[in-house]
């Protein structure tokens, strides 16, 4: 190319032709996205820092971004609470914040934030109902217990820190990833069917079960427990009244005292190490931490129970300072996002993608059947990087998408309460 | 004295202070003094407000969990205390009176240290394989008949959390032992021998006094670095088990800074009163300067 451009002096046909027609690519491209044009010699410059937990920021998908956009993704992981106290007192430090739906009922309201413009994003109308309405697979209202995404998605416009009742023109994030949670099981360890949250506190696995050690999750699994045992109803699991704090709360200290628990989790790898040491036999877990406990060749199930689902899931929010070329390349990274590489990579983990169609494009036919669908795997099942995590003839635990997604009894959430509820966390713990 | 006393000689000890003292002030002055005014400010669970409060004193002094958490904290100080002492003073005895071989004293000394050589938190996590109901421990003593189910008090328990103290901190507890011993004057001992004393004789009325400013310095270590753990609670009870920094790591968790600020105050004045208790048995200072 340059050797024939030196040639005849200057710009030849066929360089021209390609030039251009690269040009009107890219133009293409980005008008097919919705995002303004943006000139590719600056937008090299622009690095966004986008920070999340690990199971949403992750740096292969960042990779892929920058080499798809031209443009510098830098990851950045921590906790949800230690992003939450980064939006609030170091949003520069921030570009694109992966939050909980959970975490927008506390910083929100800051006014960090810079609302979503639906307009811009072009896949906002094949988003799943579940995130952008409320609604169930069958057009029914999702579980309003707990943080219902819809709860937190759309607001008045710039600058307003409230949370509008239905859908408008401008979202607080855009959703991503999402999941339904429930209790890791050892089956081999167990022998029987296990069908009800109740089990959790079945004297039969006495000092063998284990809870997770983050307060608003592990009481709201507790109450899943003593709420299939008949023992109370609540009003709502994802906002407890002070009585109802007090009752889970008493009962889980003599359960303690009875020698139920074998320990509370903080951390993924202690929840796998508890499972595949065969410590306990049935404990509230994450879903990729099955897949570990599966991976070291120990059996393990993710159980769906008659109850229902945990629902959480995240969104990704600008920050209020993002403006100009910045933030049109953010627009850009949050439209590539749900042009399916992202969807399809975190379905491999297990999670859910808010445009799945896009991610059934960039899965195999095997792989959608698997993850989506409930069907039995034709193939060996990959997780996102290359290893093999189930064998042909597998069935993803507890079905379908919408099997799952569609029985969520609550979100995770943050209460009214809290700050009585972890003070009564911390004498449980402390018991 | 009187014939150097200039300007200069006056200035001399505090710009030999200076440089301790800024460290000091901005590495441990000014965190302090944030943390005690975070006390007494407001918050909403996100944002904090600064507008006074005893809001986040009352709380914390109210609950009847804050005396739990000491009670159960200081337990566990107490037991780990108890147990480097006897570790740490058999230890040294035995390098300083029984080896008297300069060069294995020095080897063996640096034995002592070989664990530091690793991090902490791997010393601490190697115990889990170890202690767990299908770990090392549980499968050598059922192999040898002794138990016929695994113990579950192993692991995930005050033992398990105890014995990682143990392990983790005797060392803070030898090496003062170790130097205040070395510097015991063999003829002493020589003189307690001929005035017709007893091993446990001298040993009780010789060597443990001269010893004890290395105990009260290794007591300040041990304890203290119990008193702000939350680590080795939270891994090695299986989160069973809470100490004041667990609660206070919870609460920071949730974003409650100024509860956890009111808490930390509250362990900074008891930890002060312990350490000084220790400063009023022991004289470290004069000893020291001997």
């Amino acid at each position: 190319m340059t050797t024939t451009g030196k040639k005849t002096g200057g710009l030849n046909r066929r360089g021209f032709l390609k030039a251009s027609a690269a040009t009107a690519g890219a133009a293409a491209g980005s008008g097919m996205l919705g995002a303004p044009m943006i000139w590719a010699q600056n937008i090299k410059d622009v690095e966004l820092n986008q920070v999340g937990p690990s199971y949403s920021v992750i740096a292969d998908i960042c990779e892929q971004a920058s080499a798809d956009l031209g443009f510098r993704i830098v990851p950045q992981t921590a906790d949800s609470t230690q992003l939450m106290a980064k939006v609030v007192n170091q949003p520069e430090t921030i570009d694109i914040a992966d939050l909980e739906f959970w975490a927008m009922q506390k910083v929100w309201r800051s006014g960090q934030l810079q609302p979503v413009e639906i307009a811009k994003i072009a896949k906002w109308g094949e988003m799943t109902p579940l995130m952008r309405e409320g609604k169930n697979f069958d057009g029914s209202d999702l579980s309003r217990q707990g943080t219902m995404p819809f709860e937190v998605m759309y607001t008045g416009g710039p600058g307003d820190t409230e949370f509008a009742a239905g859908a408008t023109d401008h979202a607080t994030t855009m959703p991503t990833i999402y999941n339904a949670d429930t209790v890791g099981i050892r089956p081999d360890l167990i022998g029987r069917p296990i069908e009800t949250w109740a089990e959790l506190f079945n004297e039969e696995f006495r000092g063998r079960t284990a809870l997770v050690n983050i307060p608003q999750i592990g009481i709201m699994d507790a109450a899943m427990a003593l709420e299939s045992m008949g023992e109370l109803t609540y009003g709502d699991k994802g906002n407890m009244s002070r009585e109802e704090i007090d009752h889970t709360i008493n009962r889980l200290i003599e359960l303690k005292k009875a020698g139920q628990f074998r320990a509370f989790w903080s951390t993924f790898d202690e929840s796998v190490n508890l499972m595949a040491g065969g410590e306990v036999v049935i404990q509230s877990m994450w879903s990729p931490a099955v897949t570990a406990v599966k991976a070291r060749g120990t059996e393990c199930v993710y159980q769906g129970l008659k109850e229902g689902y945990r629902g959480w899931g995240l969104g990704m929010g600008l920050m209020g300072h993002l403006e100009g070329i910045k933030l049109d390349a953010a627009y850009e990274y949050l439209n590539w996002y749900l042009s399916g590489w992202q969807g399809a990579f975190i379905a491999r983990q297990g999670y859910y993608s808010s445009v799945p169609s896009t991610a059934q494009q960039q899965l195999t036919a095997n792989e959608w059947g698997y993850w989506y669908e409930g069907q039995a795997a034709t193939e060996d099942i990959l997780d996102p990087y290359g290893a093999v995590m189930d064998k042909a003839g597998a069935v993803r635990d507890g079905g379908s998408f919408e099997t799952r997604m569609g029985n969520v009894a609550c979100w995770n959430t943050v209460m009214d309460e809290e700050r009585y509820m972890v003070q009564r966390w911390n004498e449980f713990i402390s018991a | 004295m009187s014939r150097s006393s200039g300007r200069t000689p006056v200035l001399t000890p505090y710009l030999q202070v200076a440089p301790l003292a800024l460290i000091m002030l901005a590495m441990v002055g000014i965190p302090i003094v944030t943390v005690v005014l975070l006390s007494f400010w407001q918050s909403d669970g996100i944002a904090i407000y600064p507008e006074f409060t005893w809001d986040n004193y009352r709380l914390v002094l109210t609950s009847p969990v804050t005396l739990t958490l000491f009670l159960a904290t200081l337990k566990y100080a107490a037991i780990t205390l108890v147990a480097t002492v006897l570790i740490g003073f058999t230890c040294s005895y035995f390098l300083v009176f029984h080896v008297r071989n300069l060069k294995w004293q020095i080897g063996l000394f640096l034995l002592c240290t070989i664990p530091f050589w690793t991090s902490n938190v791997i010393r601490m996590v190697s115990w889990i394989p170890f202690l767990g109901r299908e770990g090392v421990f549980n499968q050598a003593l059922m192999a040898a008949g002794l138990i016929d189910r695994p113990l579950d008090i192993l692991l995930y328990s005050d033992f398990a959390v105890v014995l990682t103290y143990i392990h983790l901190f005797t060392l803070f507890m030898i090496v003062p032992v170790f130097n205040s011993m070395a510097k015991i004057n063999p003829s002493l001992i020589e003189a307690a021998r001929d005035a017709g004393a007893s091993g446990w004789q001298i040993l009780w009325t010789v060597i443990v006094p001269l010893s004890r400013t290395g105990i009260a310095l290794g007591s300040i270590f041990v304890v203290t670095l119990v008193m702000g753990d939350f680590f080795v609670v939270r891994v090695m009870s299986g989160g069973q088990s809470a100490s004041v920094v667990s609660a206070m790591k919870n609460q920071i968790d949730q974003l409650f800074y100024p509860e956890a600020s009111a808490m930390a105050v509250l362990l900074i004045v008891v930890v002060l009163m312990m350490v000084s208790a220790i400063l009023r048995i022991v004289d470290i200072r004069s000893e020291l300067a001997r």
